[in-house]
């Protein structure tokens, strides 16, 4: 039995080191989070440049409108994204975003107060409320699935009771009317480098429209905001969570939140800001909205919640925290948004977009546990 | 030895610590000096976690006497005694196991560089401050990156301990270090603690396994029934007395005995 045993330890012993440092070049690139976002970014556009490549899904107008779409999901997946590797979730961004856009029309419209009082209000409340989930769900101890999902029907039954008392209806207009000459809607509606798009149809790059009264002109006028802010938000969200002490801390409070209290990380203080980074997040999304349809519905950002988790899960993070990339949940958000529109341009039923999202989340979720069983050296 | 010519750093004398109508501890004396390993050794439910959260900072005793470096202390709260220089690994909480090296050694304290108005970490610093420290203690990494997970047990003791070591602790207590490590991973283990009691840091060893306790201890508290049975220096006791005593003085001969002497 002894000598059997012997030789047995012998070549593990002076394997150790080696067995650790064989791991080659293929298996790091598979760890990274953002892996799946890239395979998945190059395979949708690789297939819409072949079937719908000449459908006019890649001229200037085609490119913008699914950029469009994907910002929107980008603006609620970096909050989404965040939250998630801080260990929590937030089923109420959707009726946030409902809750968030008819506050402004409330305010803005019904009230007639200033659209600037209005957005920074709506803000003001939607932080708190974000302060109010986490709050709920660090000193409880709680799942935030079970808290946030009582926010989602909290927010959405308000949305819409609110305007049915103060107007007996549940759609309202004229925010676009309210917004003329204010200082801060621009800033969600409005548009910018108009100068590099008329540049780019003076050089023949992007059409003019050709007639109308508009003839001439470009036919993108400039760059949405929103996609500023998306960008943006993704920019400042993975520079956070990748280069500062805070960032550290926002995956080690989704790690391990025990582990991570006794090195003297604030667990709960960051939860609570990553809760209200999320309705952040969800409260730009609505302004930008409402400025672009100059309206609030009370039924707006409908199942968002779900589209801003997968979108994320696509990215590599995983559902039980502590991994994640802001990077990747915006390739995520990405591929959504060049699926859901390129189906349309492709001419396929877009129904089919639902049937996408399902099997693609199970390949992410599926990919995502292997990759966590590389990281851990679990079996 | 060398260690007796000091001061303890915590003497803790008479500690006594009820939850409710439970009495965990009922008149714990203990203390460490400055370069020595001082195990405390106890069966499961002897006592050992709650009197090493008490002199940690999770738990304030109900009475007794805690003096830190001459003084009397209480901490309240673990980052207080954290900050005093009173180190806790704690058995499996010690790392989280999804991130890497350099962010798992350095987390609630990283290294922060500004550019312009950013604050960010110093990666550079950092990185390169947890591969020395980490060679120090015997571990040479793949890279800085790697996620702590792909460590052994042994080794990701051996990186809390790096850690607590390196931001100064005068006395890092280890909570059953060795408990769930296969034999060469304890040699390691052991091998650090010897390592870091040459730094003339004082070490608390707690353990259930007496023949580890005996590798490396200067001293050797023995708990029951949360009551400290008496201290023995090194030389002064066998293995077989020690056992004895943790089993609360029940003859552990006979057992053994059943048992063809591998307790």
């Amino acid at each position: 039995m002894t000598d059997d045993a012997q030789p047995a330890t012998g070549p593990q012993n002076t394997n150790d080191d080696e067995r650790v440092k064989a791991m080659g070049g293929f298996r790091r690139w598979l760890i990274r989070p953002e892996l799946g976002g890239i395979v998945g970014t190059i395979a949708v556009f690789t297939f819409f440049l072949i079937f719908a490549g000449d459908s006019g899904m890649f001229n200037a107008q085609g490119i913008m409108n699914w950029s469009q779409v994907s910002a929107q999901f980008m603006i609620i997946a970096v909050g989404a994204c965040m939250l998630m590797v801080a260990g929590e979730f937030d089923l109420s961004v959707g009726s946030m975003i409902g809750f968030a856009g008819m506050s402004i029309a409330l305010m803005g419209v019904t009230m007639g107060w200033p659209i600037w009082i209005a957005i920074l209000l709506t803000f003001a409340l939607c932080l708190a409320i974000g302060a109010i989930n986490g709050v709920i769900v660090v000193k409880t101890g709680l799942p935030s699935f079970i808290v946030t999902l009582a926010f989602l029907f909290i927010l959405r039954g308000f949305t819409i009771f609110f305007p049915q008392i103060i107007e007996r209806r549940t759609i309202i207009g004229g925010i676009d009317d309210a917004a003329v000459g204010d200082w801060l809607a621009p800033v969600f509606g409005g548009e910018i480098l108009g100068f590099l798009f008329q540049w780019l149809s003076d050089i023949g790059l992007i059409d003019v429209f050709s007639r109308g009264n508009r003839a001439g002109q470009p036919v993108i006028d400039g760059l949405p905001m929103l996609i500023v802010w998306a960008i943006g938000l993704v920019i400042v969200g993975h520079f956070i969570l990748t280069r500062t002490r805070f960032g550290n801390w926002i995956f080690a409070a989704g790690g391990d939140a025990q582990a991570a209290r006794y090195v003297g990380v604030p667990v709960e203080r960051v939860k609570i800001s990553m809760f209200m980074l999320t309705a952040f997040c969800a409260c730009v999304f609505a302004t930008c909205q409402v400025m672009e349809f100059g309206s609030a519905g009370a039924d707006r950002g409908l199942l968002k919640e779900f589209e801003a988790i997968i979108a994320v899960v696509i990215g590599g993070a995983l559902l039980t925290g502590g991994y994640g990339s802001v990077v990747g949940a915006a390739l995520g958000a990405l591929i959504f948004g060049v699926v859901q529109q390129g189906l349309f341009f492709a001419g396929v039923e877009s129904s089919l977009f639902r049937v996408f999202l399902g099997v693609i989340l199970l390949f992410a979720v599926i990919l995502n546990t292997y990759i966590r069983r590389i990281i851990t050296g679990e079996r | 030895m060398s260690s007796f010519d000091h001061n303890p750093i915590v003497e803790m004398t008479d500690i006594t610590k009820h939850f409710g109508p439970v009495i965990a501890l009922n008149g714990v004396s203990f203390d460490i000096r400055p370069g020595e390993v001082h195990c405390l050794l106890g069966d499961n439910g002897a006592g050992k976690s709650t009197f090493i959260k008490t002199m940690s900072g999770v738990h304030k005793a109900t009475t007794g006497k805690i003096m830190f470096e001459g003084t009397e202390m209480s901490f309240a709260s673990p980052r207080d005694a954290m900050e005093a220089g009173i180190a806790t690994v704690y058995q499996d909480l010690a790392m989280i196991p999804l991130m890497s090296v350099t962010r798992n050694f350095w987390m609630g304290r990283e290294p922060i560089k500004r550019f312009g108005p950013l604050r960010m970490i110093d990666f550079d610093k950092a990185n390169s401050v947890t591969m020395s420290e980490m060679r120090k203690m015997g571990i040479s990494l793949r890279s800085p990156d790697q996620a702590v997970g792909t460590l052994s047990g042994g080794e990701r003791q051996t990186v809390a301990i790096a850690r607590a070591v390196y931001f100064g602790a005068k006395i890092l207590i280890l909570d059953e270090p060795t408990s769930a490590l296969g034999v060469r991973q304890t040699a390691n283990v052991l091998q650090t603690i010897d390592k870091v009691r040459k730094t003339g840091i004082g070490v608390v060893f707690i353990t259930h396994n007496v023949r580890h306790a005996l590798a490396v201890g200067d001293r050797f508290t023995v708990l029951n029934r949360g009551k400290t049975l008496g201290t023995a220096q090194r030389g002064q006791i066998t293995p077989e007395e020690l056992q004895d005593m943790m089993a609360g003085g029940q003859d552990m001969v006979a057992l053994e005995g059943s048992l063809g002497g591998t307790v």
